[in-house]
């Protein structure tokens, strides 16, 4: 008996290695951090993840109205967001500024906690809903010099592709100092959002934690829901270290780079033009963080507006933008997209899209040449192309 | 890692040949007898091994659980953990012959979490009727009455009725219950009102629904959240033969609907419907239980869907003895196998934006060894695999890995 009682345990106790199950591969999941961070910079990356995940309530300063509880609501697995946590923006229709900010603008924060009332759009606003967008990357597209966001300007379509690439100059917020970039009639470089709107990440994290959660900050007092000013609902090393948690975030790795069929892809990529606005292989500048120094990155974006035609403007826009200009989105990590979105694909500024396909068919305006020649190439090269895509 | 359980298996071996004496002289202690051995899940408050030391009136006994385990989730290990799960301590008076007090304080996790689990004085009119005041457990499923780890053969509590239930909820209240035996059958009940949940069941950093919530609110002992007192009844009814069979239901208003006269909010309430059942399946000795829940909660349309207005979920253990003989010279020791299933979905229902499932769910299987060198004392070896969705349903996490327990009552 004590042979087999012992016997049993041995087995049991000695497969306990074999038997986890393995870590994913690095370019199966968004999250993880970009190479070579110091251990100092490591630890940081962790105290953001942290902060990155934490769910608010009451007692912690969610609300009253808002749009989530976390940031991770908006971002599962650092991905794209669902509709589920689609933003809903109002209140500007034009280049001039938002009409709309006395009354809620703009954002709206469509939940309430119970006992209060959710805001609703007002009488007048127009209004576009935006899915939140990956995480990934984005120290990469932080550290891009504006010096090359503007290289990859054309606002005349000086080169006659149709393709007329525009910044987003936006009016910087008081608690940002932004030595070193670049101004033009006192007004800055956006490079974050849907219309890039946010200057930088503490632009867009500061944003999100108030017109998102609710939460005022040192740099953003103002409360969403009554707005007044009231005290710091969060800690201003935490937003410091949420900041430095997202420029730290890896850059999705593609996969099958070895592919014929992806190759082929590519090539077709490049052919149709689509290159001419998801700009790859692009170098930061100088950074702090020596890891994202003078790095090559490809993000498949050139941060800048393009007119998307009628059928995506919702006539509402922000900053210096056109209701019918939206900022190119970064197509790496594409392929994982519906890793975050609950096994579906909601692509375009809303998710309107429910497939690739469908999304490159929704491509007007500057997009147009480039869709027309999509649409004319052979069942098997859209697939080819179409599999490039999906293996950002 | 597997040298390192080599080695413990040849000390423990060891240890099994050699005879020692450096325990305490038992005969010093009195061993109080159980009151019948005709019991059902609601008699397992009082069905404790206890001592009476020398002549004083009162009994004690108590339980420990503790356990190793090495966890981890998506290939990612938090490394090996000790765990000091929690230390019950019991104590029963018999008042007189048909009044009496039973109470079990419970440190959880070394100390970190110390509650009064349960502390009632009950009072006998008729078998039938019986009054019971003080700290009572609700009697919600089977579990949370019958949660004494030696009892079980895995070294974690049901994921339902902890995660989902709130296990072990305890309030203060009072009520009645009562028995009624005859021949092969029994029939018991209970029905109390007692303290109640309150607004954390939707506002909580778990970012679901999540009734345990409610136990972090110590007030509850000394003041209901909305005024109105939560309802507790179950019936049960069991064969001894076939097995016992158990509904219970709980519910009540859960929120601060008005504070110094003025109204806040509507009433909104809280509703869970449990079904349990237990049997052993004459001649191989198979023991299964299993417990099934539904829970309903009013939540405000104009919040959020990650807070679920229906969960449901359960569990079902299936232990076979396989060897009960004199094993390492313990008489009538017990080797089992056994599995767990289990399964929760915390926020049953469709987006609105989209019309999909909502996620926020999780099953896990979990096939265990244990040994129980007596009825009171259980070394237990788990592995679990467990799936869980976010509300999204994104690809699920996975999480996997052993644990090597110890309980026993004492």
């Amino acid at each position: 008996m004590k042979k087999i009682f012992l016997l049993l345990f041995i087995v049991i106790l000695s497969s306990c290695e074999e038997s986890y199950v393995a870590v994913p591969a690095d370019d199966e999941v968004l999250d993880g951090t970009v190479d070579g961070l110091s251990t100092e910079e490591l630890a940081r990356f962790l105290k953001g993840d942290v902060a990155f995940n934490e769910v608010f309530t009451r007692e912690t300063g969610l609300g009253s109205t808002f749009v989530s509880t976390s940031c991770i609501s908006c971002h599962a697995g650092d991905g794209k967001g669902h509709p589920f946590t689609t933003l809903t923006r109002f209140g500007q229709a034009d280049e001039n500024g938002n009409t709309f900010l006395h009354l809620g603008g703009p954002q709206l924060q469509n939940r309430a906690l119970p006992g209060f009332l959710p805001e609703q759009i007002p009488f007048g606003a127009t209004f576009a809903k935006f899915t939140p967008p990956a995480n990934t990357g984005l120290g990469f597209l932080q550290f891009l010099t504006d010096n090359d966001i503007l290289a990859m300007a054309d606002a005349n379509d000086a080169n006659g592709d149709g393709i007329s690439g525009v910044p987003n100059w936006i009016s910087m917020p008081s608690f940002i100092d932004p030595v070193g970039a670049i101004s033009l009639n006192g007004k800055y470089i956006g490079r974050f959002g849907k219309k890039a709107a946010a200057f930088n990440l503490l632009h867009q994290t500061v944003n999100a934690y108030n017109q998102d959660i609710g939460i005022t900050s040192m740099f953003n007092p103002i409360d969403a829901y009554t707005n007044e000013e009231i005290d710091p609902e969060i800690a201003t090393s935490t937003i410091n270290d949420v900041v430095f948690y997202l420029k730290t975030l890896k850059a999705p790795i593609q996969r099958n780079q070895n592919d014929a069929v992806v190759n082929q892809g590519k090539n077709l990529f490049n052919q149709v033009n689509c290159v001419g606005c998801h700009k790859s292989d692009l170098t930061t500048g100088y950074s702090p963080i020596s890891a994202l120094s003078f790095k090559t990155f490809s993000p498949y974006t050139d941060l800048l507006l393009h007119d998307m035609g009628p059928g995506l403007n919702d006539g509402y826009t922000e900053g210096s933008a056109k209701t019918a200009e939206w900022k190119t989105p970064a197509l790496w990590g594409l392929g994982l997209s519906e890793n975050a979105q609950g096994g579906n694909l909601f692509l375009m500024h809303d998710g309107r899209a429910q497939s690739i396909e469908q999304a490159i068919s929704m491509h007007g305006g500057e997009a147009t040449n480039s869709k027309m020649a999509f649409d004319n190439l052979s069942q098997d090269e859209k697939n080819a192309l179409i599999k490039f895509l999906k293996s950002l | 890692m597997r040298l390192t359980f080599t080695y413990f298996i040849i000390v423990l071996t060891f240890f099994f040949n050699v005879n020692a004496n450096a325990q305490i002289d038992p005969t010093l202690l009195k061993r109080v007898p159980k009151d019948t051995v005709k019991t059902l899940n609601m008699d397992a408050l009082y069905n404790r091994p206890a001592l009476n030391i020398g002549k004083t009136p009162i009994s004690i006994g108590g339980y420990l659980e503790t356990n190793w385990q090495h966890l981890t989730t998506d290939g990612i290990s938090e490394g090996h953990q000790f765990q000091a799960r929690r230390l019950s301590i019991f104590m029963s008076s018999a008042i007189s012959k048909r009044v009496k007090f039973l109470s079990e304080i419970e440190f959880e996790d070394g100390g970190k979490e110390v509650a009064i689990e349960f502390a009632s004085v009950d009072v006998e009119f008729h078998p039938l009727v019986n009054f019971r005041a003080g700290i009572i457990v609700n009697p919600i499923g089977a579990f949370n009455q019958n949660h004494d780890g030696p009892k079980w053969e895995f070294t974690d509590r049901p994921i339902s009725a902890t995660q989902m239930l709130p296990g072990t909820f305890s309030n203060a209240g009072a009520g009645l219950f009562g028995k009624k035996y005859s021949g092969n059958w029994m029939v018991g009940y209970e029905a109390y009102f007692s303290g109640s949940f309150d607004n954390s069941i939707i506002e909580n950093t778990e970012n679901k629904t999540f009734l345990p919530a409610a136990k972090d609110n110590p007030e509850r002992f000394e003041e209901i959240n909305s005024g109105e007192p939560l309802f507790t009844g179950k019936l049960a009814l069991r064969n001894i033969k076939i097995g016992e069979i158990g509904i219970s239901y709980m519910g009540g208003i859960y929120n601060k609907f008005q504070d110094d006269g003025i109204i806040l909010d509507e009433k909104r309430r809280v509703s869970v419907f449990a079904i349990d059942f237990n049997t052993t399946i004459p001649k191989i000795k198979t023991f299964i239980t299993s417990e099934f829940a539904w829970i309903n909660v009013n939540v405000p349309s104009t919040y959020t869907q990650q807070f679920g207005n229906k969960q449901h979920g359960g569990f079902i253990d299936i232990v076979q003895p396989i060897l009960n003989k004199t094993i390492l010279d313990w008489e009538k020791a017990t080797l089992n196998v056994a599995c767990r299933l289990e399964y929760v979905d915390w926020n049953v229902g469709k987006f609105n934006e989209t019309g999909g499932n909502m996620g926020e769910d999780i099953w896990s299987i979990m096939p265990a060894v244990s040994f129980r060198p007596t009825s009171q004392t259980v070394i237990r070896l788990n592995y679990r695999f467990q799936k869980q969705h976010d509300i999204l349903n994104n690809p699920a996490s996975i999480t996997d890995g052993f644990s090597l327990g110890l309980s026993t009552y004492f």
